[in-house]
C-alpha cells in the first residue's frame, strides 16, 4: 500500500499578489514572541515607567500641592533615557536570531524560493523588531501625553508643547531604526543568535568606554560621536529643544546615525541571499 | 511516463547560459529545453544541476544567455514566476520554532495563499507525503527521511506548476526512498505537476522521469527522452570469460568493440552495427578465452550516461 493516500488536489483558491509576503512574515513573528512567557515579562516590566508616571500624572493634576510632579518637557526626554535598558533587552531578545536562526537551519532559501524578494523579507524582520521596540518608546511615550490631557481636562500643556508629538516620533523612529538595522545586519553575519547578541551588547558598551575613557583623558566630549549610545542621546536633546548634553556638534551624530543605519543596509543587501556564494 | 509532444511550449529553457562563481565557471553555455512532465536533470556531484535549478530561481545571475520558465522571463519575472515555482532544496531547511503543519501553512501564506486556505492545504499535503501523524511535532525532532518530506510538502503546499526537486532522496534508507520516488512518480503522472528532478542518482531518474538532461562539468552532455536516449545505439552484450581478459579486451577494443568492466567479472560490451555474438566468440578464440557468459542486454541509463560524459 502506498504510504500517500490521494487526497492531493489542486488548489483554485484565490492568491495574493506578491508583495504582501513581509506582513506573513512579520505577523508570524510577533505571534510567536508574544507565545513566550519571559518576553512577555520583559514588556511589561518595560511599561512599568509608563504606569509609574502615569500615576505621577494624575496626582499631580489632582492635588496641587504635588505639582513638583508636573509633566515637562524634560520628563518626556527622560523617559526615553530610561527605556533605553528596555530597548537594549528588546533588541537583544527580538533581534538576535531573526536572521543568524534562519541561516542555521538554512531557510533563507526556502524563503526566497517563494515570491518575495530580498527586500521583503528584511522588511518583514525590521517589522518584528520595531514593532516591539515601539512598543516600548513611541506607544508609551504618546499614550502619556495623551493621559496628561486626560488627567489634568486641559489641552494647555499639549497646545503649549505641541512640538512634543512630532519630537517623541522622531526620537523614537531614530532609536528604533538605528536598533533594528544594526541588530539585523549583525544577526545575518552569524549563524549564533547568543553570538550576534554578545556582539550587539559588546559594540555598545565598548564605544561608550572608549568614548568614557577618552572623554576622562581630555576633559571633553569632543568625541562623543565614538559612542553608539552617545550620538543618540545628542540627536535627542537636540529633537526636544534641549541643551545638548556633550560638547560634540549634534551634526556628526546624525552623519553616525545615517553611516550606521546605511552600512546595515548594505550588510543585509550582501548577506541576505538565496544561495551562499563562496569564491 | 509519457514522451510530450514537441507541440507542447517548455517548462523552463535555457539559452546559451553560463554562470561564473569568481574564477570557477559552474554552467558553460547551457542550451537546454525541459519539456512539461518529469524531466531528469542527471550528472555527477559538482556537474552544475544545483547551480542550474538556482539560476532558474533566480538566486544566481547569469553572466551570459537568457532564461525562461513557465514563458516567463527568470530575470524580468522572477515573483510571477516563484508564485507558480515549488522549490525543494538540497539541503535540509526549515524555519525554525515550529511544527509541522504550522511550518506548511506559513510557507503557503509566504507564497500567497490566504491564511486559511493556506492551514488547510497544509493538514492535506502532509497527509499526503506521509507526515500525517507528525504533522504536530516540532521540526527540530524530524528524522533525515522526515525532513525530505517536509521539504517536499513545503513546495507543494501553493500548488505549483512546475517542481524543482533538488536530490529529493539523499540521505534516506531504501524504504524512504521508494517511497519518496512513488510520490514523485504520482505527481508528475497523476496529479499533473511538472517537476524536474535533480539527481547523480541514475535510478532515481530512470524511475520517475521520460526525459533526461546530463550535465557535466557545466556542459550539457546529453539530452532528451531516455527512450530515445537508449535506443538507435548499439547493440550490448553481457560478457564473462575465463583466461586472459586484458589482452582479450584490448582485442575486442581493436576491433571497434566497447568494453565496460574489468573482465574477471560480467561486462558490458558494445559491438559495432553488422557485428553480433560471432564475432565476440571469435574473438575468444583468437583470445584463447573461454566464454562462460553471453547474453544480449539492452542499453541502460548508465550506459547513455557513461557515453555521454565519456567515463567507463
Amino acid at each position: 500500500m502506498p504510504i500517500h493516500d490521494q487526497s492531493y488536489r489542486r488548489y483554485a483558491g484565490p492568491r495574493n499578489e506578491p508583495g504582501s509576503a513581509w506582513l506573513v512574515i512579520a505577523a508570524a513573528g510577533i505571534r510567536t514572541l508574544l507565545g513566550r512567557k519571559l518576553f512577555l515579562a520583559v514588556m511589561l516590566a518595560a511599561w512599568g515607567q509608563f504606569f509609574v508616571r502615569a500615576v505621577m500624572f494624575y496626582l499631580s493634576a489632582n492635588f496641587p500641592t504635588l505639582n513638583v510632579l508636573a509633566p515637562s518637557v524634560e520628563t518626556f526626554r527622560q523617559f526615553f533615557d530610561i527605556q533605553e535598558i528596555f530597548v537594549l533587552f528588546v533588541t537583544v531578545y527580538v533581534g538576535s536570531g531573526l536572521i543568524a536562526n534562519d541561516r542555521r537551519s538554512n531557510a533563507l532559501q526556502i524563503y526566497l524560493s517563494k515570491p518575495l524578494s530580498r527586500v521583503e523579507y528584511v522588511a518583514g524582520k525590521l517589522g518584528i523588531l520595531a514593532f516591539f521596540l515601539l512598543m516600548v518608546t513611541l506607544v508609551p511615550a504618546l499614550a502619556l501625553l495623551l493621559l496628561e490631557a486626560m488627567f489634568s481636562a486641559s489641552l494647555a500643556f499639549l497646545l503649549d508643547n505641541l512640538f512634543l508629538v512630532p519630537a517623541i516620533a522622531l526620537y523614537a523612529l531614530m532609536e528604533v531604526s538605528l536598533a533594528s538595522f544594526t541588530m539585523l545586519a549583525l544577526s545575518s553575519l552569524s549563524t549564533s543568535a547568543r553570538y550576534t547578541a554578545m556582539l550587539y551588547a559588546g559594540a555598545l558598551f565598548f564605544t561608550a568606554a572608549v568614548f568614557g575613557i577618552l572623554r576622562g583623558a581630555t576633559a571633553s566630549s569632543m568625541l562623543a560621536w565614538l559612542s553608539l549610545r552617545a550620538n543618540v542621546e545628542q540627536i535627542g536633546d537636540v529633537i526636544f529643544r534641549l541643551p545638548p548634553r556633550f560638547e560634540s556638534p549634534w551634526p556628526a551624530s546624525a552623519l553616525v546615525v545615517l553611516l550606521l543605519i546605511g552600512l546595515s543596509a548594505l550588510v543585509l543587501e550582501r548577506r541576505v541571499r538565496g544561495v551562499e556564494v563562496v569564491t | 511516463m509519457t514522451t510530450p509532444s514537441p507541440d507542447v511550449p517548455p517548462v523552463a529553457r535555457l539559452d546559451e547560459v553560463s554562470v561564473q562563481y569568481g574564477d570557477q565557471a559552474a554552467l558553460r553555455d547551457v542550451a537546454a529545453t525541459f519539456p512539461p512532465g518529469a524531466v531528469g536533470l542527471l550528472g555527477p556531484n559538482g556537474a552544475g544541476k544545483s547551480t542550474l535549478l538556482k539560476a532558474l530561481l533566480g538566486f544566481v545571475t547569469p553572466t551570459a544567455g537568457r532564461m525562461q520558465v513557465l514563458g516567463l522571463d527568470v530575470a524580468a519575472s522572477p515573483m510571477q514566476i516563484r508564485a507558480r515555482l515549488g522549490y525543494m532544496p538540497e539541503s535540509d531547511g526549515h524555519v525554525p520554532g515550529m511544527n509541522a503543519v504550522s511550518f506548511v501553512a506559513y510557507c503557503g501564506q509566504l507564497a500567497g495563499l490566504p491564511r486559511s486556505d493556506a492551514m488547510q492545504r497544509a493538514h492535506e499535503v502532509l497527509y499526503y507525503v506521509g507526515l500525517g501523524e507528525a504533522r504536530y511535532r516540532n521540526l527540530e525532532t524530524y528524522s533525515t527521511g522526515m525532513k525530505q518530506r517536509i521539504k517536499l510538502a513545503q513546495a507543494l503546499v501553493h500548488d505549483p506548476d512546475l517542481l524543482f526537486l533538488d536530490e529529493p532522496t539523499n540521505g534516506m534508507d531504501p524504504k524512504g526512498r521508494d517511497e519518496m520516488l512513488a510520490l514523485v512518480r504520482d505527481l508528475a503522472t497523476r496529479k499533473g505537476v511538472n517537476l524536474i528532478l535533480s539527481s547523480h542518482l541514475l535510478p532515481d531518474v530512470e524511475a520517475t522521469c521520460a526525459q533526461v538532461i546530463v550535465l557535466y562539468r557545466g556542459a550539457v552532455a546529453a539530452q532528451g527522452a531516455i527512450a530515445d536516449l537508449k535506443t538507435g545505439r548499439r547493440e550490448v552484450f553481457e560478457l564473462r570469460v575465463k583466461g586472459d581478459a586484458g589482452a582479450f579486451i584490448r582485442g575486442l577494443e581493436a576491433d571497434g568493440v566497447e568494453c565496460r568492466g574489468s573482465g574477471e567479472e560480467v561486462m558490458r560490451v558494445f559491438v559495432k552495427p553488422g557485428q553480433g555474438p560471432r564475432d565476440l566468440f571469435a574473438a575468444a578464440v583468437r583470445h584463447r578465452v573461454q566464454v562462460r557468459h553471453l547474453r544480449p542486454s539492452v542499453p541502460t541509463l548508465e550506459d547513455v550516461f557513461a557515453e555521454a560524459v565519456g567515463e567507463e
